[in-house]
């Protein structure tokens, strides 16, 4: 198996960013579907929670909205939601928060909030929910996103969550412990902040993409580090369990609807 | 001590026009029946507050029913945008919505502020966010004992809260299991409670001691709407609608279809056509 789509080389990629020992704030969509691929293959005892309150959750099918029964149906256990902001989350008890967001900067910082002015919006995007407090409290965070001009840009209309702020050592100055971003993964290449700017930097190409499609992709000038490796490419494994999991996920949303209609 | 009553006395007794509403369920459990409810009877001027306002708040937003409102998060989760909210923040249709934005963390601690009977929340969030720029409600507080800089919002204190539940017994004690969300805290930080639920039973027999139970004397009203949670779920009764949550994009998205959809869903139907949703399922579990 040698053949598979940009975005199914970014799911696996984010997936293998996470280990057996991780404590996972689990965002929806593409952070999801990558946190459930790392537990289906290499980390089995992964600890995933959603916001819903949802510790310990082993998912059959990816939930479609943060608070789908399934993930109540296979955690541990279930907490009230100030509980899980108040004491999980606040308290430091979760490693690593896996974000996605509308558009991301240089630094990592994301907006999902508006596109344009904050009083008279563009495009009115969902908001925050938990990210403000994930991106600050979580030892650190990874984000999942595809590579676009409309995605990562120059300048964010709005900040919905800190990354590394303005760069270099803004976080400390804020008094904030945590690392922030340390990893983004694109569906063309995988960045990390310069250890000083705190700029992200392209670290790792997916296979068969060149440094002018990523350049092209990129609404600022896009640097890549003295060093690039290429990711390696999805092994069948990887792949045979991600295209299981969309598959039944598809199915069982389809199949709730029939019911329900 | 809670009063079991029909949805239609229960919305007539405790919303009234200009209330801070607060309908709450995270995913799950969420007041649908009620909400329409509200709708049907012609409640105006609310102030809505909810973290995660899905497609209830969209209906109430849509029809004009709100004057603002206060939450977190406001998308179709796993779908995409909230037209009508998207409509009324971008072009004032069907009027001009006043937003008060926060974050999730910031909105659980402020239903907990109210429900401890305090002023304000303390906690430590909106570090480097842009959110404390437009929104004048959020502020920060020094700690006396560390010198800290912590984030403070005001308690929210709704004059009605509304949730839905699995069950009630005949005393009004309700029961609420699975996703717990925020209901507690939005229902004892409240003036009044409405609580629907799908059964009403004998014995409440709660599963464990540590049970979530909100006891009869803390709640104002009880109505029995198996169903009332549809497209959102009730754990142990019924499973979310994924497919109706994808297919309310389409109603959405245009003024017509979504005036179409509240004429023939909302204000031609009652409460008691929820209970198809609750039937149809519970068949297929058996």
């Amino acid at each position: 198996m040698t053949d598979f789509t940009p975005t199914e080389m970014m799911t696996i990629a984010a997936a293998r960013a996470l280990s057996n020992d991780d404590v996972c704030f689990v965002g929806i969509g593409a952070p999801s579907a990558a946190c459930n691929v790392a537990r289906l293959t290499h980390a089995p005892d992964i600890t995933l929670i959603y916001e819903s309150g949802t510790v310990g959750t082993k998912p059959d099918v990816l939930p479609l909205s943060i608070g789908d029964g399934e993930l109540c149906d296979t955690a541990l256990f279930t907490i009230s939601v100030p509980e899980m902001f108040r004491y999980w989350l606040q308290g430091g008890r979760i490693t690593t928060g896996f974000l996605g967001g509308a558009q991301i900067d240089r630094f990592a910082n994301l907006n999902t909030t508006v596109v344009g002015p904050y009083d008279h919006p563009k495009v009115r995007l969902p908001g925050g929910g938990g990210a403000p407090e994930i991106a600050s409290n979580c030892g650190r965070i990874f984000i999942t996103m595809a590579l676009t001009k409309r995605g990562f840009v120059e300048r964010l209309p709005f900040v919905t969550s800190m990354g590394h702020g303005e760069g270099g050592n803004h976080r400390e100055r804020l008094g904030l412990t945590t690392s922030g971003p340390t990893r983004v993964i694109t569906d063309l290449c995988i960045l990390e902040p310069d250890p000083e700017t705190k700029e992200l930097t392209v670290v790792s190409m997916h296979p068969g993409v060149a440094r002018d499609q990523i350049s092209g992709n990129c609404g600022w000038p896009i640097k890549f580090a003295e060093t690039v490796i290429e990711t390696p490419a999805p092994t069948e494994t990887e792949l045979v369990v991600l295209r299981d999991i969309n598959a039944r996920t598809k199915k069982a949303h389809k199949a709730a609807g029939k019911e329900a209609a | 001590m809670a009063r079991i009553m029909s949805l239609a006395e229960g919305v007539e007794e405790n919303v009234r026009d200009g209330d801070t509403v607060a309908m709450e369920g995270f995913t799950h459990l969420i007041p649908y029946a009620a909400g329409h409810e509200v709708i049907r009877q012609g409640r105006k001027d609310l102030f809505l507050v909810r973290m995660t306002p899905d497609i209830l708040y969209d209906q109430l937003i849509g029809v004009g029913a709100a004057r603002g409102m206060k939450f977190s998060w406001g998308g179709n989760p796993g779908v995409g945008s909230l037209h009508r909210f998207r409509d009324a923040v971008e072009n004032q249709w069907p009027r001009p919505l006043e937003i008060e934005e926060h974050s999730h963390a910031a909105m659980a601690n402020a239903y907990e502020a109210g429900a401890a009977n305090l002023p304000f929340a303390a906690f430590r969030g909106y570090i480097g966010a842009d959110l404390p720029k437009v929104n004048l409600n959020i502020r920060s507080v020094t700690c006396p004992f560390t010198g800290e800089v912590l984030a403070a919002v005001p308690a929210i204190r709704p004059d009605v809260t509304i949730i839905h539940a699995q069950r009630a017994d005949r005393n009004g004690n309700v029961l609420i299991e699975g996703i717990v969300g925020v209901q507690k805290e939005a229902v004892l930080a409240a003036r009044r409670s409405i609580v629907t639920v799908e059964e009403i039973v004998d014995e409440l027999s709660p599963p464990s001691p540590n049970s979530v139970v909100l006891p009869g004397w803390a709640v104002t009203a009880v109505a029995h709407v198996p169903g009332g949670a549809f497209p959102s779920y009730a754990h142990g009764y019924y499973p979310r609608s994924n497919a109706f949550y994808i297919r309310w994009d389409e109603i959405a998205r245009d003024r017509e279809t979504f005036t179409a959809w509240i004429r023939e869903n909302v204000l031609a139907a009652k409460p008691e056509d929820f209970a198809r949703h609750a039937a149809k399922t519970a068949a297929k579990v058996a």
